[in-house]
Parts: structure tokens; sequence; C-alpha cells
């Protein structure tokens, strides 16, 4: 167990080139579950990869425990690391495959029984025991998989590459219940990389969201969800997504459509200016007397528990997301309420600060 | 339901049916004919039954051939298998190096096979030849138109510098075809290079290496020209193989029937040690 750190690393494939990770400095504290979270070629396995030594990252340092181990390989990290598709040793008995990491450090046969059988019991695999690992179903590939990466006890961090892919959602429930189970039995450093934010938000207690190379933002599922700091945060993270909309600024206003929606930040600003606001947070009334934007509802979803509203909003069409006893006409005209305290400035897709 | 009948799939089939007729069926009938009968003239024959069969294996002279011929393949086999993995894992797996490796390595395989044998028989000579006169500059009293210990080297090196490259080649393409996954697996894994080797590598050499096993045993299990042009199965009778005792009985004393016996021997033998090996090692998968 330890803690990881990247010192201004960046990577890029071809020399010179485009980067694939943009410089970034990080820190994975010992014990803590990580995700990831980006959608597919944003650089997460790259990151992974650097992380764990398979690859050499471009530039800057790896760090764990505060010992720089750029130069070092995975052996030499003593990092688990899950991958995407399974990977088994088909010749060996599954037995032998979550043995294998064990025997390569040299422990003795007794520890190694010991060890072995103690994680096919975790993730119920003790019955495959002696079965040969070729020939398997997708899932027991995978779960063994997994379990080659939890058996080793010593191991500075377990990073799995989007390990539930090749699993059915259902056992993937279970699957995701059992890392959190084990994580928190053994207290390890997980990073979690995954583009599926349920999955990023049920099983981390920090997310670091990435878009293109770059990592966006980093905090408590909460955080991601009340103050995405980028506009790709917000469209990204929720069903659906944060609304985002062209606006302009009055002496004291923030304006959409020329409709106030909230205070003016201090400060000059220049760029391409955005409010974005959540679905969820939005408040739809049908009379004016909490003031609000004059609005029409065009569009009305049920969700079952929840409604979903279009509404229009001068030239622009907003998502607002209702308890389940509202209801609004389509073609009704009302108001909405942009709350304090979530509704968003954004300069060039970044957060602004100082706006409520 | 009633199927319905339709000859027509025999007009289908009927070509390859004459093709391997008249490519194998026929000409292995005719060998058949010869080895049970004695033909004394163009319209003289005498059906002898097993008399040839009895009389090859039975020839002290065939027993020490298929001796050696025993000896040159297990030789062949158990040098070249592993040399040639070897050379396959040493070799660059991209970039210019690669193509290079891979046209140095296909050089020996594009020679035909009575010139590797002339090539060796000049290279060889203890008087000019730059392999032979370098072994006697070093103090080696080699002289493999002598000596049958000699002779046997010359043979079994031309052999293993022959074929040595398709044994790399065909690893070489069972190695890259192995996902970089399981090499990642395997480092993250902590595995050291020899534990790559014997639980990734190998496992899934398997198919490549059946073929090359196939290959080199059928092939030095005939092999004939080269040492017929380095040796001519000398000095003495030490290095005269079958195929080599099979031309002398056939062309040189033209005992055709006995050719014939011995011929139908040999290819029941190649077959049956073809099977055994096709078998074992496909056995698990």
């Amino acid at each position: 167990m330890a803690r990881l750190e990247l010192r201004d690393i960046a990577h890029s494939y071809q020399r010179d080139a485009d980067y694939a990770v943009k410089p970034v400095d990080l820190v994975w504290e010992d014990g803590g579950a990580y995700a990831l979270l980006g959608p597919s070629g944003c650089g997460k396995t790259t990151l992974l990869g650097i992380l764990s030594g398979l690859l050499h990252p471009s530039r800057g340092r790896v760090l764990i425990d505060g010992r720089d181990v750029t130069a070092l390989s995975p052996r030499d990290r003593n990092i688990a690391q899950v991958f995407q598709f399974p990977v088994l040793y088909d010749s060996m008995s599954v037995f032998d495959n979550l043995a294998f990491p064990l025997r390569n450090r040299g422990l003795g046969k007794r520890e190694v029984d010991a060890r072995v059988r103690e994680v096919a019991e975790l993730l119920d695999l003790s019955a495959e025991l002696p079965l040969r690992a070729s020939g398997l179903s997708g899932e027991l590939k995978q779960k063994i998989s997994l379990g080659r990466g939890l058996v080793r006890k010593d191991v500075s961090a377990i990073l799995l590459d989007e390990p539930l892919t090749v699993v059915d959602p259902h056992l993937k429930w279970q699957l995701r219940r059992k890392l959190v189970q084990i994580h928190h039995d053994l207290r390890v450093t997980l990073i979690y990389v995954t583009h599926d934010q349920t999955e990023a938000l049920t099983l981390a207690d920090q997310v670091v969201v990435m878009n293109a190379g770059e990592v966006l933002q980093r905090g408590t599922p909460e955080a991601l969800f009340e103050r995405p700091e980028h506009l790709f945060v917000g469209h990204f993270i929720g069903s659906p997504g944060m609304n985002s909309l062209p606006c302009t600024l009055s002496a004291d206003h923030v304006l959409v459509a020329d409709q106030p929606v909230s205070a003016r930040p201090a400060g000059t600003l220049s760029g391409e200016l955005c409010v974005g606001v959540r679905p969820e947070f939005l408040k739809l009334h049908a009379d004016a007397t909490r003031g609000g934007a004059p609005v029409r509802v065009i569009k009305h979803r049920e969700l079952g528990g929840s409604a979903l509203f279009d509404v229009q909003l001068g030239p622009h069409t907003l998502l607002v997301k209702t308890g389940p006893r509202q209801a609004f006409q389509v073609g009704a005209d009302c108001y909405l309420e942009f709350p304090v305290g979530h509704t968003h400035l954004y300069c060039d897709g970044q957060i602004v600060n100082g706006v409520a | 339901m009633e199927k319905p009948t339709n000859q027509r799939a025999w007009w289908f089939v009927a070509p390859v049916v004459l093709v391997v007729a008249f490519s194998a069926l026929i000409p292995l009938m005719t060998v058949v004919n010869y080895s049970v009968q004695d033909i004394l003239g163009p319209e003289q024959r005498v059906f002898v039954g097993r008399e040839w069969y009895q009389k090859v294996l039975t020839d002290p002279e065939l027993h020490g051939a298929l001796l050696r011929q025993l000896t040159f393949s297990s030789v062949v086999l158990l040098t070249e298998l592993p040399l040639g993995v070897m050379v396959a894992l040493c070799m660059p797996l991209s970039g210019a190096g690669s193509s290079v490796a891979l046209v140095l390595l296909g050089l020996p395989l594009l020679i035909p096979w009575n010139v590797v044998g002339t090539i060796w028989q000049v290279f060889a000579r203890s008087d000019i030849g730059l392999g032979g006169v370098l072994l006697h500059r070093l103090g080696f009293e080699y002289n493999y138109t002598a000596d049958a210990l000699d002779a046997w080297f010359t043979v079994l090196v031309m052999d293993i510098w022959h074929w040595t490259p398709l044994v790399a080649l065909l690893a070489y393409a069972g190695l890259r075809s192995i996902p970089q996954a399981y090499y990642q697996a395997a480092h993250i894994d902590g595995a050291s290079r020899i534990a790559i080797f014997r639980f990734i590598e190998l496992p899934k050499l398997k198919g490549v290496l059946a073929i090359a096993v196939l290959l080199r045993f059928m092939d030095s299990f005939m092999i004939y020209t080269e040492p017929f042009v380095l040796t001519g199965g000398g000095p003495g009778n030490s290095t005269t193989f079958l195929s080599q005792y099979l031309a002398r009985l056939a062309v040189g004393q033209f005992d055709l029937g006995p050719a014939a016996a011995f011929s139908i021997v040999y290819f029941l033998v190649i077959l049956l040690f073809s099977y055994v090996f096709y078998s074992v090692m496909t056995r698990e998968s």
C-alpha cells in the first residue's frame, strides 16, 4: 500500500507530436479508491500504463511513497494491474494462474497455497481451481485475472483497466460490490479506469475526469455533480448531462436570452461565455410569483419516479428534471428558476469562480 | 421427410478424383505392382508374393541405413528446433532490423538443394575450402572424404545451416502472433524472461512447432540430394541414408522388385512416424 504521485507527467506516442496525456500533476493517496473516468481514447489507459510501468512517460516522474520509480519495471514497482480483456496463461490450471505472481516472487509453497485459496474463496472460484484455464467463460476468465491482481498482499496499488467490460450486466453489479468490499477490507490503493460514470461514481471516493489527454477535474462524486469545473465534466457526468447556454453579461447580471439568471462575477472576462445548470436543479413554476425566466414547455417524458421536460427559453432548449407530481402541459407557459449555487458560469469551458 | 436424390455432386468431385488418381494412386499402384512381381523382361513376369518384402526387411545393409537415418533425423530435430526457436527469439519484432533478419534467414532456403551440397563440398575441403582449411589451421585433423565422423559432422552442419531458418521463420511468425497483452500481464505478474518463455511463448508456439517438427522430420527422413552431392554416401557407407540406398537399389542395380517393396515400406514408416508426432503434439488441444 502506498501513495502514488505523478509529477509533471506527459506522454506522447510519436516523438514531439501531440500528447496522448498532457502535462499533469496528480496524487493518489494511500488506501484511496479512485476512478479514472473519460470517454474512449482520452488517455486513461496511457496514464495507467505510466503508473504501472508498462509505459515510460515522455516526461515527468512517477513517485511511490516519495521514491522515484520512473525508471523501474512493473515488477520492481510492485503494482498489480488487471486488463480490459482477460489474459490467462492457457497452459496452466486456474490454481497455477493465481499462484503465478506469487511464485515469480519466490514465495514458499505453503504460503502460495494459503493465499491462492483465500483469493479463490473471495471471488467464488474455489470450485474452479483444478480446472484448466483455457476454455472457461469470459466472465470466469476475468474473475481469474482479477484474482491474479488481488493475490499479492504487499502490492503498492491495484490498477484496473475497465475490467468489467466483458462481464454480463447482472454480474457486473455483483463484482463491483465485491471490489468495494475488497477495497474496504484490504485498504489498498485502488485505481479504476472506466468510461461508465455509474461505475466510477459507485466505486470511487475520488473521481478523476479526463478528456482528450487532459485531466479536467478530480473530486468526490458529489463535487463532480454539483460543481463541474469544466463544461465537459458537466456534460459527461449525469444523465441527462448539464444544460449549457450561451450567455452575455450586463452591468450586474449574467443574461441568457436577455433574461438575468445569476449575478455578474467581478472582473473582466474574455472568451466564449456559457451558463451551465443541471436539469435536476432547475425549477419550473406555473406562475411568476417567485420570479424566473418565462419559458414554454415543448416536450414531456415520464421517467418513472421523475419527469423530464424540454423547455424553450428564447432560442435555447433546456432540459428540466422534476419530481413525480409536477404536471405541466406541453405548450404551457411557465417560469424557470435558476437556483442560486447550482448555476455556474463558464468561460471557454472552464468554470469562473465567484459566481454564486 | 424424404430426402431428394441428387447425383449431381459426383460431377463436382470427379475432377479431384481424376487428378489424385493420376498424380498419386496410379503411380503408387505401379510401385505395388512391381513389389510383388519379378520382372524378367518386357513380357515376362512372375508373381513372387512377399518375397521382395522379406528380402529387404532382412537386408543388413538396409538395417544399417535405417539406423543412420534415424540417428540423422533425431540429431537434426534435436538441434534445429531449439536453435530455430532461439534465433526467432533474438530477431527484432519490428523496424528495418526485422526485414534484414528475414531476408538473411530466407537466403539458405532459396538455394537449390544440389547447389547447397556443392557449396558445402567446396567449403569443407581441407585443401582449398574456407571451412576445411580453417579447421586445419586450428589444429583439427579434419577430412570429410576419409573420416566417417568428419563426414557425419559436415552433413549435419550443412543440414542445420540449410533448414534451421525454416524453423526460425515458423517460430518467428508464431511469436509475432502473441498479443502484447500477454507480455504486459507477465511483466505485471513479475515473470522472469525464462518464465515468460516457458509459460507464454512456448505454449503459444506449440502449433507452429508441431508443423516444424513434421516438416523437418519428413524432409530429413527423406534427405537425398545434399549428402549425395557432398559425400556420395561415403566414406564407405557411413553417410548412406535410406533414399540413397533406395536409389542405388532401383537405378544403380536395377532391382526394381526389392526397390518397390522397400519404397512401400519407406512410405509407411514416414506415414507412421508423422502420424505419431502429430497426434502426440496436438493431443491436448
